[in-house]
């Protein structure tokens, strides 16, 4: 049987964390787990309104813990995450899902994630100690403690972000597989590529293949042909009942390719 | 094990009753509060078929936790008519043979009512998106994008 403690604060709920206890957000994860019979035996959660805010400054975006996909989408100024928003879900759980939850979401679930590893996101912890890059929370996820906020950087143009959610259902379907690409550009060339997949590994991964492709390179033809040529590199992805390994790398170029010749033409 | 006691609105009515641990609100408002509206379909966030509104956005109460609705506003498809008038998009429902089945209905409702309330005039896309956390077996969905959309054409029957 499972009880619930409910604390005013994030710090509070930090606290009474344990290896007994889950941490409950949105609840679209573990509320799952709940009915399943398969929830740990304690939840905890936190009522503090103050955990929805969205701050933005110049160059980032910080996202507290019970921010939604539905908040996001509310918020004009984050339009750059607005496709990755909507691609979650549907209407009701874009209302109740939270962006931090989302980093803990099992595959196939998780899209959001693919784009904050794409972006070179950072997970402020609840207490002591600064903000760690998302990559490394998602590397050891059932050892991260509570969190605070999410810090994301805008990207310096618009354009240079881009996100594709593949699913065979729309407009909700489960992810054959997600790719988030974020490609800063100096004169023209590409620096500091990030490639990250969703659905093509046990968590979001980097496609280290296809960014090693586009660095220092010019967003054409020929950089977008040797990326996808490499996009599989290193990956291996999981059968399902959505598609298979085989499937999956087979396909995850043919569809890089397609999300950076859409943002080539600037679309 | 403790109960807690749980103060809400459903459907513009204070309402208290006492929800178990861990008790989600689809259960809590059908066994608890009598509210029979909202269906169990997967209990996994995955059909629609027990949505409702909280403060007017709409959530899968099998996904909520009874006592986390405590002084908020709920409303599910039990509300939706007043008395025998029925809401222009039960009209219309019937109207457009969109309901079959009819366990999806409630919650289709529901999203519907949200859409109507939020954008009195959607076009189909808009429409499309907003019931599509929702699964019909039946229909094909045709009937029901017809009758939501003979609604915010007023089409439907006042």
């Amino acid at each position: 049987m499972t009880i619930v403690e409910t604390y005013a604060t994030l710090a509070e709920a930090a606290r009474a964390m344990g290896r007994d206890a889950a941490y409950f957000g949105g609840g679209t994860l573990v509320m799952r787990a709940v009915n399943e019979g398969a929830a740990p035996p304690r939840l905890v959660r936190v009522t503090d309104p103050g955990l929805r805010e969205i701050r933005g400054s110049a160059d980032t975006v910080t996202l507290c813990t019970a921010v939604t996909m539905a908040d996001v989408l509310a918020h004009r100024d984050l339009d750059f995450l607005h496709p990755v928003a909507r691609a979650i879900g549907g209407p009701q759980i874009r209302n109740m899902a939270t962006i931090a939850g989302n980093i803990f979401a099992e595959h196939p679930y998780g899209d959001f994630a693919v784009a904050l590893l794409a972006l070179g996101a950072r997970v402020v912890p609840v207490g002591q100690g600064g903000p760690i890059p998302v990559e490394e929370v998602l590397r050891a996820r059932d050892r991260t403690g509570l969190i605070a906020a999410i810090e994301v950087p805008r990207p310096r143009d618009r354009r240079d972000f881009g996100f594709l959610k593949v699913s065979r259902v729309k407009p909700k379907g489960v992810s054959v597989l997600a790719i988030a690409a974020n490609l800063p550009r100096e004169a023209g060339r590409i620096r500091g590529a990030r490639i990250a997949f969703g659905a093509m590994g046990p968590t979001p991964l980097r496609a280290s293949g296809a960014e090693r492709a586009l660095e220092g390179a010019s967003l054409d033809a020929t950089s977008i042909g040797r990326a996808a040529a490499s996009a599989a590199e290193g990956l291996d992805p999981p059968t399902d009942p959505i598609a298979s390994a085989w499937y999956r790398k087979e396909v995850c170029g043919i569809h890089l390719k397609r999300l950076l010749s859409r943002m080539e033409a600037g679309r | 094990m403790t109960k807690s006691p749980v103060g809400f609105t459903l459907n513009g009515s204070q309402r208290a009753a006492f929800a178990d641990p861990g008790q989600s609100l689809l259960d809590f408002l059908r066994r608890g509060v009598g509210d029979l509206s909202p269906k169990f379909g997967c209990g996994q966030g995955a059909c629609g078929a027990c949505t409702v509104t909280i403060d007017g956005a709409t959530h899968l109460s099998c996904l909520v936790l009874a006592e986390s609705v405590a002084g908020r506003e709920v409303r599910t498809a039990a509300g939706l008519a007043d008395g025998a008038s029925l809401d222009p998009l039960q009209e219309a429902f019937m109207d457009h043979f969109a309901a079959q089945c009819g366990y999806c209905t409630p919650g289709m409702l529901v999203s519907a009512r949200a859409l109507l309330d939020r954008n009195p005039r959607p076009d189909r896309a808009e429409v499309i998106e907003a019931i599509s956390g929702n699964l019909c077996r039946c229909t094909g969905y045709e009937p029901i994008i017809a009758a939501i959309l003979a609604v915010a054409e007023g089409r439907a029957r006042a």
